[in-house]
């Protein structure tokens, strides 16, 4: 099968591959960007550890094929924060421990950076709602809620000083 | 897991997506939000040669509201439809019945036509769509065609829909009075064991008008008419919503699986609509 040209933004940066029709966006980033934070989890578009964002949504990247994810602007884990400048997500999840083997993590911070895009603001219960999608077989998920709800706290009392 | 190779193309309007189809034959499919077909695809228990994905079609976007007609483009997303403020002001039980669909990364993909296009019996639009009696707008080579969502679905998978026809739009009168759309799952992500969409509408505490169906629990969505007419009248005290059970009972043909064998799953089939029963009248 002829390859096709696709070209994405990801994480800002202009990107373009060669890639058959049936190649899953998460094969795309993984092996031919070396994007590796979103992981492969259950490849059957339950467990959300594949996670990333495209064009303002947060979809499960095994179940969508890069033909459909041409022109798009994605946000993988890698284009929230550094190992140097820790995204406020991604240190509440550290302080709050909010992790144990890290394997759904990827997936979980960039699922909860977009649902406090829509909702600054959540309660417990709208933030286990809106991670819903994302499973862990560690945590029991006490502390990533807490880490999604402290993150929040912080993120609004930047906003606010910032006005 | 992957799929075998196809054919993709991603064409400007309806009438290009139709000519893929006519080109094609049954070897080609429209690809909406992707989230029943493509997991059958890696399956390999859907192969295709050639996928006509849609989301380039602005014709097939949009909600929109003019008086009490509501008119919903086929690749509008369930997260749309939930977001819709006017939508849900107008028919709030879209927005109840969206949100118990799947999980919120699904959400943002799967459309409203794909989930009442596919034939899946466990989708719940279509139920919905009966229940309130919406009409599907459907396109092919020969022109436009209106079927009725009451009349649409003929058995698993398969519907009145020919292959040379997308479904564009779904239209609807905004219901009046109460409303309700129940659903039991094993988890979030799970299709319905069993699922129920109730309108009530009332007078001088008596129904006047009702509209019922039931999701998962046929190869089809069940409108019943029957269960509806038992409420005709009452004040939905428990005689009449028993007498609703009992004739939804009569309408329904579930069959064993992984949700349960048919006695529990007629069982929870009582237990929900009793429960969408109180909640819409409730609301009427």
């Amino acid at each position: 099968m002829t390859k096709m040209h696709i070209k994405l933004t990801v994480n800002g940066e202009p990107k373009e591959v060669l890639a058959e029709p049936r190649e899953l966006l998460i094969h795309t980033l993984r092996e031919q960007l070396n994007i590796t934070g979103p992981h492969i989890g259950c490849e059957t578009s339950h467990c959300g550890a594949c996670t990333v964002e495209m064009n303002g949504k947060s979809v499960k990247s095994c179940t969508v094929f890069a033909a459909q994810a041409n022109g798009a602007e994605i946000t993988t884990i890698e284009g929230l924060g550094t190992p140097d400048a820790l995204h406020v997500l991604q240190r509440a999840f550290r302080e709050h421990h909010g992790l144990q083997c890290g394997f759904c993590t990827p997936g979980m911070i960039t699922r909860a950076h977009r649902l406090l895009q829509e909702n600054p603001n959540p309660t417990e219960e709208e933030v286990r709602f809106g991670i819903s999608g994302n499973l862990c077989r560690c945590t029991g998920y006490q502390n990533i809620v807490k880490s999604i709800l402290a993150a929040a706290a912080e993120m609004n009392a930047m906003k606010e000083a910032a006005e | 897991m992957i799929p075998a190779a196809f054919e993709y193309h991603r064409p400007a309007d309806v009438q290009a997506a139709i000519r893929v189809l006519q080109d094609h034959g049954d070897e080609a499919r429209v690809l909406a939000g992707g989230h029943s077909l493509i997991p059958m695809m890696k399956l390999r228990m859907a192969e295709l040669g050639h996928l006509v994905d849609l989301q380039d079609i602005a014709e097939l976007k949009g909600i929109s509201v003019e008086g009490a007609t509501v008119s919903i483009g086929a690749m509008t997303t369930q997260q749309e439809l939930i977001a819709h403020e006017e939508l849900a002001r107008v028919a709030p039980i879209l927005r109840e019945a969206a949100l118990q669909i799947a999980d919120p990364q699904v959400r943002y993909m799967g459309t409203v036509g794909g989930n009442v296009a596919n034939g899946d019996p466990g989708n719940d639009m279509p139920g919905l769509m009966q229940c309130l009696g919406a009409t599907y707008t459907l396109v092919g080579p020969g022109g436009t065609r209106e079927v009725a969502a009451r009349d649409f679905y003929e058995a698993a998978y398969m519907t009145d829909r020919e292959d040379e026809e997308i479904l564009t739009r779904i239209t609807f009168t905004a219901p009046t009075g109460g409303y309700a759309y129940e659903k039991q799952k094993r988890k979030i992500g799970d299709y319905a064991t069993a699922a129920a969409a109730v309108l009530i509408a009332a007078e001088g505490g008596k129904v006047t008008r009702a509209s019922i169906a039931m999701t998962n629990l046929s190869d089809v969505p069940v409108h019943s008419g029957a269960a509806a007419e038992a409420l005709i009248g009452t004040n939905c005290d428990e005689e009449a919503t028993t007498a609703a059970i009992a004739a939804m009972l009569d309408d329904i043909e579930p069959t064993e699986d992984n949700r349960g064998p048919v006695e529990f799953k007629r069982h929870v089939a009582g237990v929900i609509l009793a429960r969408a029963i109180q909640r819409a009248w409730s609301r009427a």
